[in-house]
């Protein structure tokens, strides 16, 4: 596949792999996205807007440059902004690729971080050396004016421009939670969801702190995504209930919407309203409760997005996806094309506490700092 | 389509408070009809958000009433856009009503088309158009989550007399202004579906800063006083949302075709 260079949402020539429950491959364009509804479906999107979650600042007991790079914190309340878990990197900016940026300086308990207006503390080390829990100071209201006058989004070395704000946040976009952009979103603009609603498909969203897809480290990579805090909404949690009621389909737009929806319908397969904390992976040996397909990018083998996929779509399926992917030269990254997976009648496993491939799930919170509750002082 | 004068609701029985909750982001929050509408809506029971560009404005609004949230920033300037919605969405957890109140006279003292600078023109169209615009739009998300949640969501566009009638030398406010009155009538026909209401409104002549600048040494005894005018508009606000069922997919739906 092509990286997509440009920061452009809904470029006219976007396209679309659609895969059907049969296994069977289509490709159209990603702005005709809309004929692959039916009436009585329900789609359902991450609002969460983007954070300028990167920021360039110095270590102070080394007085080294560095970059630290908002990771995650325990909830989406916009008053609890005291503490997040975050990569720290050394010199340097997005235009050098993660895997070869410099390490930070060594990094320990109580060093001063200086960026720019904000001052944040290392609170813990979390059992990697570019991965900390930092404290900021001031309230939450300063925290917010110096993360809006310092923060960037965070970019990869793919595109060469300084992204904007505004070039992150899908049109849909509300709470900023997001630390990257939950990309998948842009494939919706207001006209669609017109479109939607006049045909008697029904939208809904959740909102989800879509996490860093890349750490520049495998051993850390491997272990993405982290655990990452969602809100589902009565009106949302009653539209997905009517859907499956009424024998529409619930349509996931991007693999954070799958993560939210599964956790919250784990106990017993329904769906209930209210806050959560998504801490599984999902793979192939996830038994889907509520979700029967997905719109995602166009994600590379062994990346957490693509095995995500593997709940959804048969293992020949999906090397059929990636030769036609590859063929056609699809564009990948958060500003490529799409694909569309419905899902096939699969004989799964069910839903493990701990995913059997792999690492277990990083924990970003670890006892050892304040407890939850604390955290919103 | 909703009348552009603003009017008291008068006559009739008391209408539900639909304020109580009611998180409101309002520019230009510092002074004039903008200070009245945030301490109006504070008192009613909403929780509040106001900008302005001044840092000591903001600051002395919040040091008399701590309960409003004070953000510093230019609507007029697109960089500032994005910073000033994160931090309304932050301060208030989420926003359903939207007051683009921030204005600019363009000349001051007011002078002819013919005599009007480019320059001048510009900074009336920023802040009269495209700064609501703007925020606007990267506010819609989030209105529109109010809509799915049941919640009202609106944008309420503060326009003038001067939107509608041709007065000589209001030329670059007039037309900025009637640029935003058409663009909130717009607006609000395209995102019906959406369940958020865009209105643009005429709070009449006021005591305000604004119009000591356009007409210096007015009769102050026949201008309204912005308290009363506030009160009007939020009143033809509040009869605005009530008629308006905002959730997109409301808990009965429609038969599907």
């Amino acid at each position: 596949m092509i990286a997509a260079a440009i920061p452009a949402q809904r470029p006219p020539n976007a396209r679309l792999l659609a895969i059907d429950a049969a296994g069977k491959i289509t490709h159209i364009l990603r702005s005709n996205f809309p004929d692959l509804l039916r009436a009585g479906d329900v789609v359902v999107a991450n609002d969460a807007a983007t954070l300028p979650a990167s920021l360039l600042g110095v270590h102070g007991r080394t007085g080294a440059a560095i970059e630290v790079r908002l990771a995650g914190r325990p909830s989406l309340e916009t008053q609890a902004v005291r503490y997040f878990s975050a990569i720290v990197f050394g010199e340097g900016n997005y235009l050098t690729p993660t895997e070869h940026r410099p390490s930070p300086p060594e990094l320990r308990p109580g060093d001063d971080l200086r960026l720019g207006p904000l001052h944040a503390t290392v609170a813990s080390l979390l059992d990697h050396p570019r991965l900390v829990l930092l404290r900021f100071e001031g309230s939450p209201e300063e925290i917010w004016r110096g993360l809006v006058r310092q923060g960037k989004p965070i970019q990869y070395a793919h595109v060469h421009m300084p992204l904007a704000l505004w070039d992150t946040w899908t049109p849909i976009a509300a709470l900023p939670a997001a630390y990257e952009p939950p990309s998948a979103g842009f494939i919706l603009n207001w006209s669609t969801l017109d479109v939607m609603i006049r045909r008697g498909v029904y939208f809904a969203t959740v909102t989800h702190a879509a996490g860093i897809s890349s750490t520049g480290d495998p051993v850390l990579d491997a272990r993405l995504p982290f655990d990452e805090p969602y809100r589902i909404s009565e009106s949302t949690a009653r539209l997905v209930g009517e859907a499956r009621e009424r024998g529409g389909r619930v349509i996931a737009i991007g693999t954070t919407v799958v993560r939210a929806l599964e956790h919250a319908a784990e106990i017993d397969g329904v769906l209930r309203a209210g806050k959560g904390l998504a801490t599984r992976r999902i793979g192939r040996d996830t038994t889907l409760q509520i979700v029967d397909a997905i719109v995602s990018g166009t994600h590379e083998p062994g990346t957490s997005h693509h095995e995500l996929l593997r709940a959804f779509v048969a293992n020949e399926v999906l090397e059929d996806m990636n030769a036609e992917l590859e063929e056609q030269r699809y564009r990948t990254h958060e500003f490529g094309d799409s694909i569309f997976a419905e899902r096939m009648n699969l004989k799964g496993g069910s839903v493990s506490p701990r995913n059997r491939t792999g690492e277990p799930p990083i924990r970003l919170f670890p006892p050892l700092v304040p407890k939850l509750g604390s955290w919103s002082q | 389509m909703a009348k552009h004068k603003a009017e008291a609701s008068g006559k009739t029985g008391k209408p539900p408070n639909v304020w109580n909750g009611m998180r409101v982001a309002i520019t230009g929050g510092t002074s004039g009809l903008g200070r009245a509408l945030a301490l109006g809506l504070h008192d009613s029971g909403a929780r509040v958000a106001v900008v302005a560009r001044g840092q000591e404005s903001v600051q002395d609004l919040v040091r008399n009433v701590p309960a409003l949230h004070g953000i510093v920033g230019d609507v007029s300037s697109k960089d500032d856009i994005y910073p000033i919605a994160i931090q309304l969405i932050s301060a208030l957890g989420g926003v359903d009503v939207l007051i683009n109140n921030a204005s600019a006279l363009g000349p001051i003292p007011l002078v002819p088309l013919a005599d009007t600078t480019c320059e001048d023109l510009e900074i009336a169209l920023q802040t009269n158009l495209l700064g609501p615009f703007r925020l606007t739009k990267a506010m819609l998300g989030s209105l529109a989550a109010s809509a799915r949640e049941g919640r009202h969501a609106a944008v309420l566009n503060i326009s003038s007399d001067a939107a509608i009638n041709a007065y000589p030398n209001w030329g670059a406010y007039g037309a900025s202004k009637a640029a935003l009155h058409h663009l909130s009538q717009i607006w609000d026909q395209e995102l019906s579906l959406q369940g958020v209401r865009v209105l643009s409104l005429d709070p009449g002549d006021m005591d305000t800063p604004l119009h000591e600048l356009a007409v210096p040494g007015a009769d102050r005894s026949t201008l309204k006083s912005p308290e009363s005018a506030a009160r009007e508009v939020l009143a033809t606000l509040q009869n605005l949302l009530l008629e308006t069922k905002g959730d997109p997919h409301p808990e009965t739906p429609k038969a599907m075709q």
